[in-house]
Order: C-alpha cells, then structure tokens, then sequence
C-alpha cells in the first residue's frame, strides 16, 4: 500500500515537473504581465496603459487591476515607469505639459480619464503622498483641516475638530502632535512630517491612496512605523506604493508588480515574487544581478 | 551549467559568499558519503579499527553543520537574499541538517560492527546489508550530483529510488526475523545486523530529503509530504 503511494506521488511529480515549471527563464518581455495581473474585485482597472512623455513612450501596454483594501507595491530599477505609472492613475500627470496618457483606466468602473472627471474631485478620491514630507507652510491643524474645508466636507468647527483627530489617529500622529496643534507642521521630524502627510491625504475620506517612495527620505524607525500604519490603513483604504526598498515591498504588500523599462512584467503575490519570482528579470532584479 | 547565475550578483562578496556555502555543503557531503561507506566496510569486514574511526570522524560532521549553519545565518542578516537565492541558503540550510543525520546513522552502523567484532559475526544478512547499502550509497551520490548540478530531473529519479530500498528493507527483516526464530541463540547477533539495516534504510530516507530541497531550489516548489496531501 504504502510502496504503491510512493510509486504514484513519484510519477505524479514526473508528470507535474513536465507539464508545469515554477521557474520561466527567460529575459523577453512578456506580452502580458504574467502571474497574477488581474483581480476578482478591482477597486481600480488599468487596460492597454501607455504613457508617453512628448515622443518618447514611457509606459508600454499596462493591464493590471489593483483589488480592493489590497496593498500593491510597486518595484523596478530607476526609470522604469513605476512612478509615471502611480502618477498616471490619480491624473496628476496631468500637471506635465508633454505627457499623454493613452487606454482605460477606471476607478469603481468609472473612466478616470473621461471629461466628465473632475480631476480635484479625483484626487480627492484617489490620494497621494510623495517621497519627500511636503506639509504646507502652516499650522500642523491646518495642514490637516485643509483638504476637508476645500472640498466642504465639514459644515462647523467641531465637526472639522473631529476631522482633524481622526485623520490624526489613523496616521498614528496624533498623541505625538496633540499638545501643538496650533504649531508649524514644518517643525516636525522627518517621520512625523511624512505622518502629517499621510493624516492629510486620509482628511478628505479618499478610497485609494498612492505612496510614491514614502519613506525614502526617512530613518529605519521612522520607516517602521509608516509600514505600521500602511498595515493599518489597509484595512480602510486602497493602497498603492512605489518603492525602492524590496525588503519595503516584502513587508508590506499583498501583491507585488514588477517594472523593467516600462514594460510590467510581473505581477504576482508578494510571497511568491520574493521566493519563487516567475520572470527571469524579475529574479535577477530582486536578487540584485544586474544594474 | 549553472541555472542559477549565482556567479552574477552586482555585489562579487554575495556570489562568494553563497558560492561558499554550496560548496562547504558538498564538501560535507562527500565527507558523508565516505563515512557511511567504512561504515559499511566495517560491519562487513567486523573491522573495528575502521569503525572507530568513522565515530571519531562523526565529531567533525557535526562541527561542519554548525559552521554552515552559522554562514547561511549570517547571510541572510547581512544580505536578506531573495528568490533562488533565499532558496539556495534555505536548502542548503535543510540539507546539511539531513547531512548529519546521515552521518548519525553512520555512527550507528560503526557501533554496531563493533558489537560483532566483539560477539562474534551474525551467521545471516550481510548479503542484505551489502545490496542495501550499496543502493542508498547511490543515492545518497546521486543526490549530492543533483545539488552540485541544480538538476531537479535528477533529483526526481533519485526520489524513486528509495521505494526500492524501502521494499528491500522490509524483505531483509522478514528474512531476519525468519531466522532468529528458526535459531534463537543468534537473536543478539542477528539484532546488530538489523539495527544497521534499519540505519541504512534512514540513510536512504534523508537522500530523498536532499533531492526534495533540489526540487524546491531549483523550481521553487515544495513537494514534501506530497502523498499525504494529494496534490495541491
């Protein structure tokens, strides 16, 4: 009985081992990202994505669904469309004279790009916190109440009051901060300011928040708790990240995609990229052999 | 042929750091290989200069699991591999722990020829013991090739290899048992003989267990326990 299992899972193996390799090797360019691009529940659909910045096309052929309350990190060598790709998804692209964005791109369903899309009204929806902490030159209470009072989403002070320590809160701030609320947000420390950053994107309620190489610019404790609170926040919010620090996109992400010349080769769960990736340029990148 | 590039990291310290412990690994390997094979020799010569001399080898098996150990540690706080190479420094990890194991087993089989050299030899099983041995040797070989040449292929063959040993391991005790009742008197005799059948078949168990990590290092599948789960 047991020799004739042992015969059966050895063959079982042969026939698994012929029919399906774990590895791919090879440095094509996939035609689509292979793995796992696309989602049961896209809180965000990105098709045929191409981005060119005058002449020169920056983004080749994207298709890649970001699912809802998913953390998506982002990883690819220096120039590799990752952050245009970011940009491009809450049309702050659009800020850049040269660039055009070609495909759907949707958001619940809703075409992003269409005229109809207000784009401070998307980017209410679909917020973003960059590399380097940019607080306003303001008070640390300001800072915070002033995407909620642009886009009138409190009616009176105390309903502004409870805005501001919510969002506080939720970006782990406020116990640090609720001394000196009335004191400039550029006093802080790098960590608290990026905080700061991140208690003001989550102020005016946004459904996705895009982080654009968070905590590049901050200490590894500084660090720990902005992925502390990437952990939390997901549990709310949809969250993509570009980063360089594989170990960050190890740590935080659910799924991880992999970007190589603006092409997306891979996209598959964060687990499996960083023991088994499938793509050959995703392995030598994450494995640091090339430059 | 190297599948894995392990020569073409940025950082040339990375390559020789783990080029290193896949080579210490096989080292011990063949360090193994060579104990259990006086082992061996010494059950069926009742040589017990050469079994004593696997025992006192043993000490220096277990010394080389620790080094190894510590080295792949070490790399992954100061290099955090990722993808074949996590995988690399995971299965060398396992596979020297199977390493020692087989050398335990070895010491085993060294004690027990001692105890024939001195009770006097076991009038059966040496024939069972020889062909045994002589096929989780192959493995055990086959099993180290398959490492040294990341060929999951290899490895998969050599899984199967073990059915056979495990079929003539259970023939062997039958025969044994069948034996020590036909005579009583060589029942403690014949127990050494068993003793070290039963380590020989271990031996090929833990070979099994090598190509297992080659499988997992080099597709990135886990196929252990595979007949318990059915597939997945």
């Amino acid at each position: 009985m047991v020799n004739k299992l042992v015969t059966d899972t050895a063959e079982m193996l042969e026939e698994k081992t012929a029919s399906r390799k774990a590895v791919v090797h090879s440095t094509a360019y996939p035609e689509q990202a292979i793995g796992s691009p696309f989602v049961k529940n896209p809180k965000m659909s990105m098709r045929n994505v191409d981005v060119f910045y005058g002449e020169k096309q920056a983004i080749f052929n994207v298709n890649v669904d970001i699912g809802q309350n998913e953390v998506i990190a982002m990883i690819g060598p220096s120039g590799c469309g990752k952050s245009t790709f970011l940009r491009s998804i809450n049309r702050m692209n659009d800020t850049v004279d040269s660039c055009r964005v070609k495909g759907e791109l949707t958001l619940d369903g809703e075409d992003i790009y269409s005229a109809k899309m207000d784009p401070v009204a998307l980017r209410a929806r679909v917020g973003m916190v960059f590399q380097k902490p940019n607080p306003f030159p303001k008070s640390i209470y300001d800072n915070v109440s002033y995407g909620p009072r642009l886009h009138g989403l409190a009616s009176r002070r105390a309903e502004l009051d409870e805005i501001v320590e919510m969002s506080l809160h939720r970006a782990g701030l406020w116990e640090e901060v609720k001394d000196r609320l009335d004191q400039p947000g550029t006093g802080l420390s790098g960590g608290q300011q990026q905080r700061l950053c991140i208690a003001r994107a989550i102020a005016i309620s946004p459904e996705v928040i895009l982080m654009d190489e968070p905590c590049s610019a901050l200490d590894p404790i500084a660090t720990a708790k902005i992925e502390e609170l990437i952990a939390e926040l997901s549990e709310n919010y949809t969250i993509a990240i570009v980063t360089h620090s594989m170990q960050q996109a190890a740590r935080v992400s659910h799924r991880t995609a992999y970007f190589h010349l603006g092409h997306l080769v891979e996209v598959n769960d964060t687990e499996k990229v960083f023991t088994a990736p499938e793509h050959e340029l995703t392995e030598a990148y994450i494995t640091g052999r090339f430059g | 042929m190297d599948k894995l590039n392990l020569d073409q990291h940025i950082s040339r310290q990375f390559n020789e750091d783990l080029e290193e412990i896949k080579t210490s690994m096989l080292e011990m390997g063949g360090l193994v290989e060579m104990q259990v094979g006086d082992a061996i020799r010494a059950l069926e010569d009742a040589d017990s200069g050469l079994a004593e001399k696997v025992i006192e080898v043993e000490s220096r098996i277990d010394e080389m699991e620790m080094d190894i150990d510590e080295t792949c540690t070490t790399l992954i706080a100061r290099r955090q591999p990722a993808a074949s190479d996590l995988r690399l420094v995971t299965a060398v990890s396992k596979a020297i722990r199977d390493l020692e194991r087989i050398g335990d087993e070895a010491q085993k089989i060294a004690k027990m020829a001692i105890h024939l050299a001195e009770e006097g030899v076991a009038p059966r099983g040496y024939t069972e013991v020889r062909h045994i041995g002589n096929c989780v040797r192959k493995m055990l070989n086959d099993s180290l090739d398959a490492f040294s040449r990341f060929d999951a292929e290899a490895a998969i063959a050599t899984m199967k290899d073990d059915r056979q040993v495990d079929m003539d391991y259970k023939s062997a005790l039958r025969e044994m048992i069948t034996y020590m009742m036909e005579d009583p008197r060589s029942i403690s005799r014949s127990m050494n003989i068993l003793w070290a059948l039963r380590s020989l078949e271990r031996i090929g168990d833990h070979a099994k267990n090598i190509c297992e990590h080659v499988v997992y290092l080099v597709q990135g599948r886990d196929i252990r326990h595979r007949k318990l789960d059915g597939d997945s």
